[in-house]
């Protein structure tokens, strides 16, 4: 009962609720994302591409840029366009790109905070770094400006979903079949790689680019296990990805510990869970 | 009118060369095997007939009333599609897209097409199945089915029968041959099998290099039986 009263009366806080509000619906945007990029191999983009945002970051605050978004927006998206609309054409494979692209934009934007210490703010590139990797702003420091902007970008996200839905089925199945009848393949894809981008972007902000990959990640192959169609597969890692992210919150407030990773610990045990079903269902 | 005419077409990839020269023509209800060894080009050609490669050189044209995206296509497998978590139901139903523009949804007549040619490749009870846990010979049938929906005309046939056994290779075949001669649909097929040429070919493109040569089956098998009197001479 302590418990549960100590929930109730942190659950009355705004800052709480904001908490829970912006978690649940980037866990809900990025397992949606995260079925498409699972099954076209690209599970690591999430990886890379908030590498690639760090890296722009980096070079942002050393140029002394005021907005540091008008840099980085505009390179992660224009790299997830790479790496998506190159496909099976390119000389360098699409999970090795991802590989060097990610280690090297985090080695140069390291690098150039380290060249010029002066430019970090907070003078402490050590910790800035770890940030990125982690989540900076604790989802306990979110403004309402936040909320808003995050609901209006899963709104955006889920519009895109429901209105292209078969259209993404098509490519992420079969993209030769589908630009042979007609699909505008590209064009989807760079869509697609926008709203990846956009999603990472911001989502690094707040809960950094270890936890956007598990949400990535974890929720669609929980869902393969059980499902075996390509509906059923999204909505249950819609589900799958917004319950443990609920849970991981409630129980990273309730016993303090890191929200990023408790919520990571929550999509592991999900995914056990549904291994173990999986393999009993045969 | 021809309904597919290359001339003079050469395909490849950045500025290397993969395939000879190339020069075809096929009517409606043709049916065309494509035969030679790995790598001379037989997928490229595919690619290059459906749009989604340019020829370096050459032209292909569509005439009798088909356009560029109204050819079915059936891939060779890849890996990733094996282990692709989708219903019978939704690959064959996304054959469908091609007429539904930025609809977001498919109409009741795509569903009844669907089922029509479910009904056909005789796999209708598989629908609500996982296609990954189909047969081989059974998952070939859906992407026949899939295909189909896009397009009544033309098919083209990437390596159908790889990897099937001698049985149902020879019910995949019955089955296109009936697509064939009853509803006049002109196939492309690739294929390394002698046996499938003498039996259900028109014409044959042979693209092994020097040279590339079109030719009607009567007259393969002629060049083919010559060949072999020849090579018997040597010996
Ligand atoms: N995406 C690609 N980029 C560059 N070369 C390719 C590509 N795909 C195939 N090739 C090359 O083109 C040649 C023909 O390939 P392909 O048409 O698949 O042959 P086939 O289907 O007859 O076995 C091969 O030598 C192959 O290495
Ligand atoms: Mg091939």
């Amino acid at each position: 009962m302590e418990l549960f009263d100590k929930l109730v009366y942190y659950l009355s806080y705004p800052l709480v609720q904001y908490a829970l509000v912006v978690g649940v619906l980037i866990a809900l945007c990025s397992s949606l994302l995260g079925v498409t990029l699972v099954l076209k191999r690209l599970s690591f983009i999430g990886d890379g591409l908030s590498h690639v945002a760090f890296g722009a970051m980096a070079f942002a605050v050393v140029l002394n840029f005021s907005n540091q978004m008008l840099l980085i927006l505009p390179v992660t998206v224009l790299v997830a366009i790479l790496l998506l609309c190159t496909g099976k054409n390119t000389k360098i494979k699409g999970d090795a790109a991802i590989a060097m692209l990610s280690v090297g934009a985090l080695a140069l934007g390291y690098l150039v905070l380290n060249i010029f210490p002066e430019m970090v703010k907070s003078g402490n590139v050590a910790g800035d770094v770890c940030s990125t990797l982690f989540g900076s702003a604790s989802l306990l420091t979110l403004s309402s400006k936040d909320v808003w902007l995050c609901i209006g970008l899963s709104v955006f996200v889920i519009g895109v979903f429901v209105f292209f839905y078969h259209k993404l089925f098509a490519i992420t199945f079969d993209e030769d079949f589908a630009a042979a009848t007609g699909v505008k393949v590209q064009a989807y894809n760079i869509l697609l790689a926008t709203v990846i981008a956009v999603v990472i972007v911001l989502a690094m902000k707040l809960v950094g680019s270890l936890l956007i990959s598990a949400l990535i990640i974890f929720p669609t192959m929980s869902a393969m296990r059980v499902f075996k169609s390509f509906k059923n597969v999204i909505v249950c890692s819609a589900c799958i990805s917004v319950v443990c992210a609920l849970t991981g919150m409630l129980v990273s407030i309730l016993f303090s510990t890191p929200v990023g990773a408790t919520v990571v610990a929550a999509d592991m045990v999900a995914f056990g869970i549904f291994a173990l079903i999986g393999a009993l269902k045969g | 009118m021809a309904q597919l005419t290359c001339e003079n077409v050469i395909l490849g990839y950045e500025k290397t060369a993969v395939t000879g020269c190339i020069n075809l023509s096929l009517n409606k209800g043709d049916y065309l095997c494509i035969i030679g060894d790995n790598g001379s080009g037989k997928s490229t050609l595919m690619k290059g007939i459906l749009g989604l490669r340019k020829p370096m050189e050459g032209k292909i044209t569509f005439g009798d009333d088909l356009k560029q995206n109204e050819i079915g296509y059936m891939p060779q497998q890849t890996i990733v599609q094996k282990d692709f978590p989708a219903s019978v139901e939704e690959i064959v139903i996304s054959g469908c897209l091609s007429r539904s523009g930025l609809r977001p949804f498919f109409t009741k007549q795509d569903k009844m097409l669907a089922d029509e040619m479910l009904a056909k490749m005789e796999i209708l009870d598989l629908k609500k199945r996982s296609y990954r846990e189909l047969s081989g010979g059974q998952q070939q049938r859906v992407l026949l089915a899939r295909a189909l929906c896009a397009t009544q005309k033309m098919l083209l046939l990437d390596e159908p029968v790889a990897g099937l056994d001698p049985e149902t290779t020879e019910e995949f075949y019955e089955l296109v041959k009936r697509l064939n001669r009853e509803e006049q649909v002109t196939i492309l097929m690739v294929s390394h099998d002698l046996h499938a040429v003498s039996k259900y070919a028109s014409h044959v493109l042979n693209l092994v290099k020097d040279p590339v040569f079109f030719v009607t089956k009567e007259e393969y098998l002629k060049l083919n039986q010559k060949g072999e009197e020849v090579s018997d001479g040597t010996v």
